[in-house]
């Protein structure tokens, strides 16, 4: 019992306000300087260490910042429907600005996904954009980042908009498989196979080693900027408390 | 509970009846965006019928949405909304009967012109009767998903423009299965695997859903 109760304790103990401002500003300098280290080497072997591809020449180097683009945009999604889990069950005011914080990072990096994307689709496929399904569905969860955007920020209090926006999440996340899938079906009967070919590629470690660098290069970047938002959003926010005005005396 | 379930949509539907406009005005929007395609394409009939269902539905889907204003706001605004959070049969049930009701008064004439506006846009015979199947398995999810995003927006005072991006991505998967059913009739398949989708995501609404509404409408409330 005495282990539940310590770990009930900590879990308060991180959710409360000033405890999280003092270890995230803690932490926040060492994610930074590791998230620059990873970017640093994983850049550097994707773009010159690792081979060129023998079917896509230079061009498949995008695929370092494109696949962990895509990748996080779904992840962030994930991050913001739990927190909205917690936020609506435990009403907890961290969770819901976590939550909040969580968009407009998760709907930069759909964009992120969707540009370099597009941009990779020019010499490959010879045009911008095809309504693959992939594609359909990262603009889909752009949309819906975009819902959440305009919902949170249409409601003027803060902490209903939070809860109005942990709802949408919520549907959200039980409607992403349907949307993915029913995008998925529409597309295969539609066109045949000019994308699916470098759907799978078997990748070699050569280029695999870099892209698991940059994907968790991404995953710090996220990190480090939804710890910075969080933080700001938390002043903002308590600026009327005592923890804030001790704060700024000490500065 | 089954009792206030039916006078609650006794109620609705006769509200509904006292207040004409606001079964015909979605009604009317339907016909008139439905037939600027004609006038904006050209009397084109081939062209007409390869993009009749597309239209029928994307025009389906924004009555639809248009519409959905009409659901709680004047409940929310007399605060009859309130009281029903105060009853003891949950407010997750209740809701089911205003959207049926909704339906009844605005999916369901949809539905039933829908014939008409096929033959306006030259669409096959054979095609009309998987259409309205497919309009009378899809609308009520529609209906159904419009409410939580309503249910969220009802207290803002500009709900309008943020209810469409709310609700138009969750609109896609019926859309696409929907105009998937009618491109396999047209090209002489069956459309039931499509139809048993729409089924499911039906199913699947009315289990799900009414718990998100009656969330969303207490925080709207609040």
């Amino acid at each position: 019992m005495k282990i539940v109760t310590n770990i009930i304790r900590l879990y308060h103990q991180c959710a409360s306000p000033p405890y999280f401002y003092r270890i995230s500003g803690l932490w926040l300098p060492y994610i930074i300087g590791l998230c620059g280290l990873l970017f640093a080497y994983g850049l550097y072997s994707g773009l010159f260490l690792a081979p060129t591809d023998y079917e896509q020449g230079e061009a498949y180097r995008i695929i370092f910042v494109h696949v962990p683009a895509a990748w996080m945009s779904m992840f962030i999604y994930m991050v913001m429907a739990a927190t909205g889990v917690i936020a609506l069950v435990w009403r907890l005011k961290l969770a819901e600005i976590v939550m909040i914080s969580c968009a407009p990072i998760g709907a930069s990096f759909t964009f992120l996904a969707l540009a370099t994307g597009s941009i990779w689709g020019k010499p490959m496929w010879n045009t911008w954009w095809v309504w693959d399904a992939r594609l359909t569905s990262e603009l889909l969860l752009l949309f819906l980042y975009f819902g959440v955007m305009a919902l949170y920020n249409a409601i003027e209090d803060r902490r209903t908009a939070a809860r109005a926006v942990a709802i949408l999440a919520l549907v959200g996340v039980v409607n992403i498989p349907i949307i993915h899938y029913s995008v998925e079906w529409w597309n295969t009967l539609h066109q045949g196979p000019t994308v699916t070919k470098f759907d799978k590629p078997s990748i070699h470690l050569s280029m695999l080693i870099p892209l698991l660098v940059m994907a968790v290069a991404f995953k710090l970047f996220f990190i480090a900027s939804l710890f910075m938002r969080v933080r700001t959003e938390l002043l903002r926010r308590e600026q009327n408390s005592k923890w804030v005005n001790t704060l700024l005396e000490s500065k | 509970m089954f009792n206030i379930w039916t006078q609650l949509l006794k109620r609705d539907l006769l509200i509904a009846f006292r207040r004409r406009s606001e079964i015909i005005h979605p009604l009317i929007f339907f016909i008139m965006v439905v037939s600027l395609f004609p006038l904006a394409i050209g009397d084109d009939k081939i062209l007409l019928q390869k993009i009749a269902p597309a239209v029928i539905w994307v025009t389906a889907l924004l009555a639809t949405m248009l519409s959905l204003d009409n659901l709680f706001r004047s409940d929310f605004e007399d605060g009859s909304l309130e009281q029903m959070t105060l009853l003891q049969v949950p407010l997750s049930f209740l809701v089911t009967a205003k959207i049926t009701a909704h339906w009844i008064t605005t999916g369901l004439p949809l539905i039933l012109i829908t014939p008409v506006l096929a033959m306006l846009l030259y669409l096959p015979t054979e095609m009309v009767s998987t259409l309205v199947l497919t309009l009378l398995v899809g609308t009520p999810t529609l209906s159904l998903i419009g409410a939580v995003a309503i249910a969220l927006t009802v207290a803002l005072r500009q709900g309008g423009v943020i209810l469409s991006l709310l609700v138009l991505p969750l609109y896609i998967p019926v859309l696409i299965f929907a105009t998937l059913a009618l491109q396999n009739v047209e090209q002489g398949f069956s459309a039931e695997a499509q139809l048993a989708m729409m089924f499911a995501i039906l199913v699947l609404a009315i289990t799900l859903s009414p718990f998100a509404i009656a969330a969303a409408l207490k925080v709207s409330l609040n």
